[in-house]
């Protein structure tokens, strides 16, 4: 631990620093390429998002069975149809109903899938019923859930405006926010994954995070820029870049702790399970924790910098310290 | 003082943290000692765990119509918004086929919920044209076969009063009484309403005559054609009626307030029917057909505001006002089937996942061990605290407020468990922060503690802000993670505030850790060694530049306080 508390004693004296404010280019650029990049391979190789069944709905198939291991037999018949990553959800229904839902066919899948059910079941195939079901997460879901974002990013907006006393700050979270939600969600998007109600949910505790991390980190900084007009020795951008250092070992230690649990629940509910709920919500968080850190430090500090270091007072202040140095 | 005084304030909060915990917990224990419904010491779980029941709703529909794919869609929104009026329980409803809709609720459903899903809640304002006992009579102008033993002072008028029109003329007004044809007159006298007169689903025009019942059955009404139609509430809330004195009468009542089209066009009705005889001067109002109540108009209402009486409960007038608020489905249904439904994932996800999020917990003791040493001992403390009231907390809601659990609920308790250590660590650092600049471990402790708790209020009130207006504004998943990030982050808060920090408090008076021992995550000598060379100078390594050396120690000249300056002499006296 020495060496690790020695690295936090250095970057809180400031004798050991990295510079975050001076080389933000580097981060906004790579930031600006990922993001690129995600929306890129999420709207161009493939068409958009890949929506699931609670919101887009399917086609479901309902029998009569006793089968023991219904649930097993009705995966892999769907699946000799359609490709294995598609989502299947199988429930009992009353005591020998079997209900099998699916993304949305056309009128021949659906006939084959109906055909390929029947003969795993040994049925015959007008024993097996099909329909259509709407999406349980429909447009009225979605359309609530946009207004409810939508008013608590201009409440928390607001908010933060209040408490930091300057609406840059809430600018620059906002901006750090809207970052790393594009690369959460275009995850899901570049790697052609099911967007499932789970993801959401995963991808709404992201953005609880990510603004959670900046604040923390915000914090840090509006103490230490208090009053840096009037400081001989340091310029209002090294004293946000000192904020960003001294709060370096929480940033580490806390998206370490967070992380931990996702990974494990990641990798070993993929390695046990493959594709499915706790696959789609820990991926979502994994990607989510570990671009909200990132995003703080490279991001948002960087741009709360640069839209006040030019400021008058900031700018006269630092002329005078770096003339004197 | 100090030391007494920190010892006993830490201590006293800790008894806080236990109080609220066993009280917390003694009701839940005592819910399930008296066994009251749904109280249990496992928190429910939702559908995709543990399955429940799946309802299939039909639309009742006049012969020869069909539903349109858009009513089905509104039919949809708002059962849901009458389902999640209820509590959290993350239903899931969709359509089915053309015709269709599915409500999958977990657990079993009451009656109240299955009529609070199938109502079709379609409140109408009608004029009244006659009325009387709920009874069948005889004939036509023969008043001697009234009952004489009237139940209500509403139903005080008898039959004989109830008019044929007079003549064959179009009615004027929805109080005129030429909707009385002959065929309305005998269908009203014939009327028992102790007998089911009504189909379920039943739809009536809206611009004819209506003889039914009161809900109670105990009056029979001929009513005008509907004046004001339910859709036009703007707003409707439960509440206790108020007394001209402003004294709580205790009777249950609604309160409407109607949007601008229903305002003038209760106005007109009220203006309409004050002047007039009873029971002409009575406007009755209806719910899927049957009359809640048929008050008096005594007075032209202009504001747009109404109440509604009846016999009402807390219960049933809550339930009427969320049916009111959230709008009356297009059409009627009815409930075709009720049957069990299976959990839709495998028992295996929840395992897997508690299994996978336990070794995770594992690992982050394990660093938390390396990273703080002794200070595991407070970290591990407030991990286990913060998980076990949590644990209870979800018992005591999921029998309260209806709260389940689904996978992603689980996954994101466990995940708010570890961003809940965020609390510690930066309270840990801010520590450490004071303690690098000179100050003695209690000491220290008291000023990190000032400056992180300003952090976490400020980071978690955020996280609090996006919990409540999530909850407020949306509905089924995304409502019920908004209700497990609001109660994760107020955990968070109670943690830090009555757990971690008197523990810390405590553990500074020891020896052990006051004296900077290694192990104890607050190793002063080190810090000191390493960050100060005595008389706020900082130490160097040779890599930085001259500018930085200039700048660093101008700095620590600058920031110095007495406690540096005195530790910074120290050191320098020792060497």
């Amino acid at each position: 631990m020495s060496r690790y508390s020695d690295f936090g004693n250095a970057l809180y004296s400031g004798e050991r620093s990295f510079d975050f404010i001076s080389r933000r280019r580097f981060g906004f650029i790579a930031s600006i390429i990922v993001a690129a990049a995600a929306v890129l391979l999420t709207f161009g190789v493939h068409q958009g998002f890949n929506f699931g069944i609670e919101f887009k709905g399917g086609s479901q198939f309902q029998l009569t069975t006793t089968n023991s291991n219904s649930e097993v037999i009705a995966q892999d018949a769907v699946h000799t149809v359609l490709p294995a990553t598609a989502q299947v959800n199988v429930a009992h229904i009353g005591t020998d109903g079997l209900r099998i839902q699916t993304v949305k066919l056309d009128a021949n899948q659906s006939e084959s899938v109906r055909q390929a059910i029947a003969k795993g079941f040994g049925l015959p195939a007008n024993q097996v019923a099909s329909s259509f079901v709407g999406a349980n997460w429909g447009a009225d879901v979605t359309s609530k859930a946009l207004s409810g974002l939508l008013w608590f990013i201009v409440l928390a907006a607001i908010a933060m405006a209040l408490y930091f006393r300057t609406l840059k700050m809430s600018a620059a979270a906002l901006v750090a926010l809207a970052h790393d939600l594009v690369i959460t969600a275009a995850v899901y998007g570049a790697f052609g994954f099911e967007v499932t109600p789970a993801a959401v949910i995963g991808f709404l505790t992201i953005l609880g995070y990510s603004l959670y991390d900046t604040v923390v980190v915000f914090d840090k900084i509006r103490e230490n820029t208090r009053e840096v007009e009037f400081s001989e020795s340091a310029t209002f951008a090294e004293r946000v870049n000192l904020a960003i250092n001294q709060t370096l070992v929480r940033s580490i230690n806390t998206s370490v702790v967070a992380v931990l649990p996702v990974a494990s629940i990641l990798f070993i509910g993929t390695l046990l399970l493959g594709a499915g709920t706790l696959r789609d919500i820990s991926l979502a968080l994994f990607i989510g924790i570990i671009v909200g850190t990132y995003s703080t430090i490279f991001v948002a500090a960087p741009l709360y910098s640069m839209f006040r270091e030019k400021e008058p007072k900031f700018a006269k202040a630092a002329a005078k310290v770096l003339a004197a140095r | 003082m100090a030391a007494n005084g920190i010892v006993k304030s830490a201590v006293k909060r800790l008894v806080w943290l236990g109080v609220l915990v066993v009280a917390i917990a003694g009701i839940v224990f005592g819910g399930v000692l008296a066994k009251a419904p749904g109280a249990s010491f496992v928190p429910q779980l939702a559908l995709d765990l543990q399955g429940g029941t799946q309802i299939i709703l039909t639309p009742q529909l006049e012969s020869g119509k069909t539903v349109t794919l858009d009513q089905l869609n509104q039919a949809v929104a708002i059962i849901r918004q009458r389902v999640d009026s209820t509590g959290v329980s993350e239903a899931s409803v969709n359509t089915q086929g053309n015709n269709n809709i599915v409500v999958s609720i977990p657990g079993k459903p009451s009656n109240d919920t299955l009529k609070l899903i199938e109502a079709s809640a379609k409140l109408q304002f009608r004029p009244v044209l006659a009325t009387s006992a709920g009874v069948a009579t005889s004939s036509v102008g023969n008043p001697s076969a009234n009952p004489s033993a009237s139940p209500s002072a509403s139903a005080a008028q008898t039959t004989s009063s109830a008019p044929i029109a007079t003549s064959s003329a179009s009615p004027s007004n929805p109080s005129d009484l030429n909707y009385v044809t002959r065929a309305i007159q005998n269908q009203y006298e014939a009327l028992d309403c102790a007998n089911s007169f009504r189909k379920p689903g039943q739809v009536d025009a809206d611009n004819a005559p209506l003889v039914t019942c009161s809900t109670d059955g105990t009056a029979k009404y001929i009513l005008g054609p509907v004046e004001i139609q339910g859709s036009d509430i703007a707003n409707a809330q439960a509440g206790t009626q108020t007394s001209s004195t402003g004294v709580s009468t205790g009777q249950w009542v609604i309160n409407l307030a109607f949007n601008d089209k229903g305002t003038s066009e209760f106005a007109a009705t009220t203006k309409r029917l004050y002047p007039l005889s009873s029971p002409q001067n009575q406007f009755a109002v209806t719910l899927d057909g049957y009359v809640i109540t048929a008050p008096q108009t005594n007075a032209v209402i202009t504001n747009g505001s109404a109440e509604i009486s009846g016999n009402f409960t807390a219960e049933s007038s809550k339930s009427l006002a969320n049916q009111l608020k959230y709008g009356s489905l297009p059409i009627g249904f009815t409930v075709q089937s009720a049957e069990n439904i299976s959990a839709t994932l495998g028992s295996q996800q929840l395992s897997s996942g508690l299994l996978a999020g336990g070794i995770g917990l594992l690992i982050v003791v394990i660093y938390s061990l390396f990273q703080y040493r002794g200070l595991a001992v407070v970290t591990i403390g407030s991990l286990v605290i913060a998980a076990v009231v949590t644990y209870i907390m979800v018992a005591f809601l999921s029998w309260r407020q209806g709260y389940r659990l689904s996978l992603a609920g689980v996954t994101g308790l466990i995940v708010s468990i570890g961003i809940t250590a965020d609390s510690f660590i930066v309270y840990f650092e801010r520590v450490r922060d004071e303690l690098r600049e000179g100050r003695a471990l209690s000491t220290a402790v008291d000023a990190g503690w000032s400056r992180a708790i300003r952090t976490i209020l400020v980071s978690d009130g955020i996280n609090f802000l996006a919990a409540t207006v999530l909850y407020l504004l949306t509905v089924g998943n995304v409502r019920g993670f908004a209700y497990t990030l609001g109660l994760t982050t107020v955990i968070d808060v109670l943690i830090v505030v009555l757990f971690t920090h008197p523990m810390l408090q405590l553990l500074a008076q020891t020896r052990f850790f006051a004296s900077g021992h290694k192990f104890s995550g607050f190793d002063l000598k080190n810090m000191r060694e390493v960050a100060y060379v005595g008389r706020g100078q900082f130490k160097v390594s040779e890599r930085v530049s001259a500018t930085k050396v200039a700048k660093t120690s101008k700095e620590a000249v600058k920031r110095q306080t007495i406690a540096e300056r005195k530790a910074g002499e120290t050191k320098g006296d020792a060497n």
